[in-house]
């Protein structure tokens, strides 16, 4: 499937949630899509002290599995191993698609189906396999429609959230061939159910995500409702999931509490579907499931975020979409306008380490800190405290203690760096001090009345008349 | 330096933070009510059941007959069956011109399109199920192999009430599947499903259009 993929628009960030802003079906179709989810996961935690609990423990279960993260990940390719799968480690996009493609090219593969991965979509994969003449075609319904509108996932669980039933009908009367236009939402899916079919049932390789990944049994285990997972698991001759360093679990039962918080934060469903739990390749005597089978251990600038004791609890995400979905920022811009794999609050603290502060701190300040996404969280994520650490790294100065990550000090620029470090001196030097503040409270009519961002809906900063120590000074008398 | 040992030493250098103690997932569990068989039984089935599963109530000695009328109603012409499998054994009488009994013998491979194109239903029996999510418990062997519960699109689905746990932890205890996974271990809750068009809910995505589950009560059972 050779298409121009436009991923983002390009531009700034501000750019592109301006845009998004003034287009009045996007807001309409997330508007729509946010208070449903809301009303939905609210639905399914009626009583909030078993719901505190329960996000106690899971937050412990992840907490555990950070605090233990290498040892887990050597026992869990170990188990994995002797399970018969292969464990393959990538520290970049590059390799984790190297990886993929020496696989794929071994067993000379021409088309792999996928199902819904959004490390996948972090490192790029489709264009990797499209590059080398191989055909990796999105079977999540979701993902199937972004993929034939040549555009990227604009939620990490409901991908095509931002299309309208109406532009999806457009799209399948356009793109395939011999569909007639229909709005009927069964019809649509029975559509894309007899297109993937046939897709399935050709595919030589099948790639996947990971929902955890079990050290204590080397267990990947998947959940899904379409069943396009099971599909690309069990048919294709060949399975690779993929999956970042931090996916791991320690117990086979620690899966058992974050399954019961992931459908319900996610979509408000009490389950999924299908929870598929894959230990090994198909063995002597079983008829069918893959011969082999790989995962692909991801660090891509995870390590990164580990590295620091409080960024670290970034990587306790279990990939549910609550803070998005309760978010006032991504639910105005949607997802598309982030220009990051992830979206919402929890691609605002994950993508600086994928990609860098220096493209990726606008997000950090993106926000209202109202703290909607630390209160619905299933793993007690910190959200708020560490947009605002990345706030500071960003305005850190280079080669200070306080910027430690890939960009930090990139939102610090000349002007800021004249003006702080005309603030230390002056606060520095008592008699300076002492002549600018009088300076400054005599001239204060001087003051600009444009003051950047700030003017634009606040009235200027003036100086006060008088300093403190001008008032002190008088009540003395 | 391999990516392995790249990744392993920067985790190993990271500074430890603060203490986790080992998650108590026990006592977690320790705190749900308690429920009993006849209640496990109905939350099952309603669960499964708002989920758009079907399930019948039958016996050991009644179910073929009732899949034989329920597969005719749904007009059920090949019926995919494990090979050497117990309950392919007790269909065998129904066999003939209208319901075609087709022995799952074949490696999927070798017959992936006629598999995928002419198989109406199957019939797998279950492990057991859970009450608290109306799930079904599968455990694929080779003579219910994977592929049955997901390619047919209807699954007839032979569950023993008996076998009904509370809930998922309650399950994975009780069988102990921490000793020893399968190659593939699934539980399910009714058919496939998706909602990815204007979170509009579609039944029969990839998977089963229809999940019948013939529900074996001994007169022991409490209704």
């Amino acid at each position: 499937m050779s298409q121009p993929i436009e991923f983002h628009p390009t531009g700034s960030f501000a750019d592109r949630s301006r845009a998004a802003v003034n287009n009045a079906p996007l807001r309409k179709s997330f508007r729509g899509a946010m208070d449903f989810l809301q009303a939905k996961r609210l639905a399914q935690f009626p009583n909030a002290a078993d719901l505190s609990t329960l996000r106690d423990l899971g937050s412990a279960i992840r907490r555990y599995a950070l605090a233990n993260l290498p040892n887990l990940l050597v026992q869990l390719e170990e188990k994995l191993t002797a399970n018969g799968v292969h464990v393959h480690w990538a520290e970049t996009p590059a390799e984790a698609n190297a990886i993929v493609l020496a696989i794929a090219q071994r067993h000379k593969a021409t088309h792999m189906v996928k199902g819904k991965s959004m490390v996948s979509e972090e490192v790029g994969l489709n264009h990797a396999m499209e590059a080398a003449g191989i055909e990796a075609l999105e079977t999540d319904m979701g993902e199937y429609i972004v993929q034939l509108a040549g555009e990227g996932p604009s939620h990490i669980i409901m991908p095509a959230i931002h299309k309208t039933k109406q532009q999806i009908a457009e799209l399948f009367a356009e793109k395939l061939p011999g569909v007639a236009y229909t709005e009927n939402v069964d019809e649509l899916i029975r559509i894309g159910r007899q297109v993937l079919r046939k897709k399935f049932a050709a595919g030589d390789i099948g790639l996947s995500g990971v929902n955890f990944a079990v050290a204590e049994t080397g267990t990947i285990f998947l959940v899904e409702n379409e069943g396009n997972g099971r599909m690309c698991t069990t048919v294709p001759r060949v399975h690779i999931a993929i999956t970042g360093i931090e996916k791991v679990v320690a117990k086979l039962d620690h899966v058992v509490p974050l399954n019961s918080l992931l459908p319900r934060s996610a979509t408000g469903q009490a389950v999924e579907t299908y929870q598929n739990f894959i230990s090994g390749p198909r063995k002597p005597g079983e008829l069918d499931g893959p011969d082999e089978v790989h995962l692909i251990l991801l660090d891509n600038g995870r390590t990164q975020a580990y590295a620091d004791v409080q960024l670290r609890a970034t990587l306790q995400c279990i990939r549910c979409g609550a803070c998005m979905n309760h978010c006032p920022v991504y639910a105005r811009v949607g997802g598309h306008a982030y220009g990051t794999t992830y979206p919402g609050p929890i691609g605002a603290i994950i993508s600086p380490h994928l990609i860098g502060l220096a493209d990726t701190y606008p997000l950090a300040f993106a926000s209202t800190l109202c703290g909607a996404c630390v209160e619905v969280c299933p793993v007690r994520i910190p959200i708020t405290d560490i947009l605002i650490r990345l706030r500071n790294e960003a305005q850190a100065r280079p080669g200070s203690v306080d910027a430690t990550l890939r960009g930090s000090g990139a939102a610090r620029t000349a002007v800021v760096s004249a003006i702080w470090s005309a603030w230390s001196t002056i606060y520095s030097r008592l008699g300076l001090y002492r002549w600018t503040s009088w300076f400054m409270s005599r001239g204060r009519a001087l003051s600009p009345t444009e003051q950047g961002a700030w003017t634009r809906c606040r009235t200027p900063l003036k100086p006060a008349a008088k300093r403190l120590r001008d008032l002190l000074r008088e009540r003395r008398k | 330096m391999s990516a392995r040992a790249n990744i392993l030493n920067r985790l190993r250098a990271a500074p430890a933070g603060a203490p986790v103690p080992l998650p108590d997932v026990a006592a977690w569990h320790a705190a749900a009510a308690p429920m009993d068989s006849a209640t496990r039984i109905a939350r099952f089935r309603a669960n499964i059941e708002a989920a758009h599963a079907e399930v019948h109530d039958t016996d050991a000695k009644a179910w073929p007959v009732l899949l034989g009328q329920i597969a005719a109603k749904k007009g059920v012409r090949r019926l995919l069956v494990g090979k050497d499998a117990a309950e392919a054994a007790a269909l065998a009488p129904l066999a003939g011109d209208d319901l075609q009994l087709l022995p799952y013998e074949k490696p999927a491979n070798e017959w992936r399109t006629e598999f995928f194109d002419t198989i109406d239903a199957a019939l797998t029996p279950a492990r057991s199920a859970i009450a608290d999510t109306g799930s079904l418990i599968l455990w694929p062997d080779a003579r219910a192999p994977r592929l049955m519960s997901l390619v047919p699109a209807i699954h007839f689905v032979l569950l023993d009430a008996a076998t009904i746990h509370a809930d998922l932890y309650a399950a994975m205890k009780a069988e102990q599947w921490a000793a020893g996974m399968p190659t593939n271990a699934l539980v399910i809750s009714g058919p496939s499903k998706t909602a990815d068009i204007q979170q509009t809910l579609a039944y029969g995505a990839h998977g089963p259009r229809e999940v019948i589950v013939l529900l074996i009560r001994s007169a022991g059972d409490a209704s």
